[in-house]
């Protein structure tokens, strides 16, 4: 396992007093925390808890209403597109377009991140995922479990320093799942890239994750190892902090 | 500016369009009927009127020139609402993609589709009907470059409209060219109209590109400068449709709407 929050680590994600507010009701409310190089850092809490709202933030496809966001050194509010150059992320909301083969798809996002040389870079993404049989089939016509790939081998084109996973397994078979599981454990390993990834999956966020956030009505209420969390909160499994966390949010938050 | 993201914007469009006779033939296909059925009408209006008038470059040749203009605006919002259709905005908008880019990359499209349907009219109107372009002479470009920026003004601000509010306004986006139609004159002289759509089609460029079609076509003399103030006024409706777009999409991001685009609002 990689550098659980070592100070030492270059930070590929720096958040710092992040708000969002809706009418005056905030969705997310002061959250700080940094990614690292090489790190994949799980986001957890119950629907609703301001997970999406903050992975849209550092996306830029939503303004905080106050606080800052660092890619590696650049201010997201700043440096938009350069910041986002340096990003990409897959999530089960957003697939790709289904009227694309899954060839066309990579050309045009890989010209969008300024992939280079995107060719040879395309063959091999298609390799790593398995995809090559279906290079020119429409994303619209593969199974869920295939289209998966197809958004990860995307948002790893530009070999990205800051990856983005929302629930990227979510809807697939335990196998494929864990074939997934695997593609991202080796992308951090071997790539510079740190990873922010959220799931319900408590089984495999332990299996995946060095280090997890645990958010609650839009504050960070709990960060640590995901091994060794649940033990120090009085509980025998993630999955039994995560549903303490989602039922009663304000005894963790006085502990 | 990076360019080879505005490329990207056209290359998806031209995989669609390679792959989809749905999309690809609706790029002549009606504005090929519009010649046949304008240039038989323009004929059998030169059966029954004195014989010194041509409708052939009045009329047919006015068509021509709309339809270019319609051909040019939706070839900027068909491919925003492939976008809008594939939900593809996140994709697309959590990229390193900047607007300026992105608009580049419609415009792009726009110029390749437009060019298709324009050629397919030249054609059929030149060889089928007769219509000599020299009626118009040397200005038959700059009436064309006109329509063009017009096109891409109206095309943006169409964009910016169902960025704003919601997919299923789309349905406001196609009748505009109708709706910009008895101001721009297409047919007949602006002097015909009361003073208060006068006021309105000087708003309008291709108002300025018809007025000159017919004066040049009936012999007579058109000013330059005239047109030159055409083009000068879509340039600035280009501006504004680009600044109207920019704050419809900073709007979007501070409100959440991108990312929740489907939902049509977040209120």
């Amino acid at each position: 396992m990689v550098n659980v929050g070592r100070a030492d680590v270059p930070k590929v994600l720096s958040v710092a007093k992040l708000r969002k507010e809706y009418g005056g009701k905030a969705a997310v409310e002061g959250v700080s925390f940094e990614v690292g190089r090489g790190e994949i850092v799980g986001l957890l809490g119950p629907n609703g808890a301001g997970k999406t709202t903050t992975i849209n933030m550092v996306l830029g496809v939503l303004q905080p209403t106050s606080g800052t966001i660092h890619i590696q050194d650049l201010d997201l509010a700043a440096q938009r597109s350069a910041a986002l150059a340096l990003t990409n992320f897959a999530a089960v909301y957003s697939p790709l377009p289904g009227n694309l083969t899954v060839y066309q798809n990579l050309r045009v996002f890989g010209l969008i991140y300024g992939v280079k040389p995107l060719g040879a870079r395309i063959t091999e993404l298609l390799e790593q995922f398995d995809l090559v049989k279906y290079r020119d089939v429409k994303c619209g016509v593969l199974s869920s479990g295939e289209q998966t790939r197809v958004a990860l081998a995307k948002a790893m084109l530009n070999r990205p320093h800051l990856l983005l996973l929302d629930e990227p397994t979510a809807s697939l078979d335990p196998a494929t799942a864990r074939d997934i599981r695997a593609r991202i454990r080796e992308f951090a390993a071997r790539d510079t890239g740190g990873v922010l990834w959220t799931s319900h999956n408590m089984y495999e966020v332990e299996e995946v994750c060095d280090r997890v956030l645990f958010l609650a009505r839009g504050r960070v209420l709990l960060e640590g190892n995901p091994r060794t969390l649940p033990g120090e909160h009085g509980q025998a499994s993630l999955e039994e902090l995560f549903i303490t966390v989602a039922r009663e949010p304000l005894a963790l938050e006085r502990s | 500016m990076h360019p080879h993201r505005a490329a990207a914007v056209a290359l998806r469009h031209y995989y669609l369009l390679r792959g989809s006779l749905a999309r690809f033939l609706p790029l002549f296909a009606w504005v090929a009927i519009d010649m046949v059925l304008w240039g038989f009408m323009s004929r059998y209006l030169n059966t029954v009127t004195s014989r010194e008038y041509n409708f052939v470059p009045v009329l047919l040749g006015a068509v021509l020139l709309w339809d270019f203009f319609i051909r040019v605006m939706q070839g900027v919002t068909m491919v925003f609402f492939e976008d809008v259709w594939s939900r593809n905005f996140l994709n697309m908008f959590a990229s390193p993609l900047t607007i300026s880019e992105y608009l580049g990359g419609l415009v792009l499209s726009s110029v390749a589709t437009s060019t298709l349907g324009l050629l397919v009219m030249l054609v059929l109107a030149s060889t089928v009907f007769g219509l000599s372009f020299a009626a118009y002479g040397a200005l038959f470009v700059p009436f064309l470059l006109v329509l063009f920026l017009f096109g891409i003004a109206l095309g943006i601000f169409g964009c910016a409209l169902v960025l704003r509010l919601g997919p299923a306004s789309e349905w406001f986006v196609w009748p505009i060219p109708a709706l910009l139609s008895p101001f721009a004159g297409v047919f007949y002289p602006l002097s015909t109209l009361p003073t208060w759509m006068q006021a309105v089609s000087r708003l309008l460029p291709p108002s300025y590109v018809f007025e000159g079609m017919r004066t040049l076509a009936a012999g007579g003399s058109f000013q330059v400068s005239t047109l030159l103030w055409g083009a000068g006024l879509a340039v600035v409706e280009i501006l504004l449709a680009c600044a109207f777009f920019t704050r419809v999409h900073r709007q979007a991001v501070r409100s959440g709407l991108i990312a929740r685009y489907s939902a049509e609002s977040v209120s």
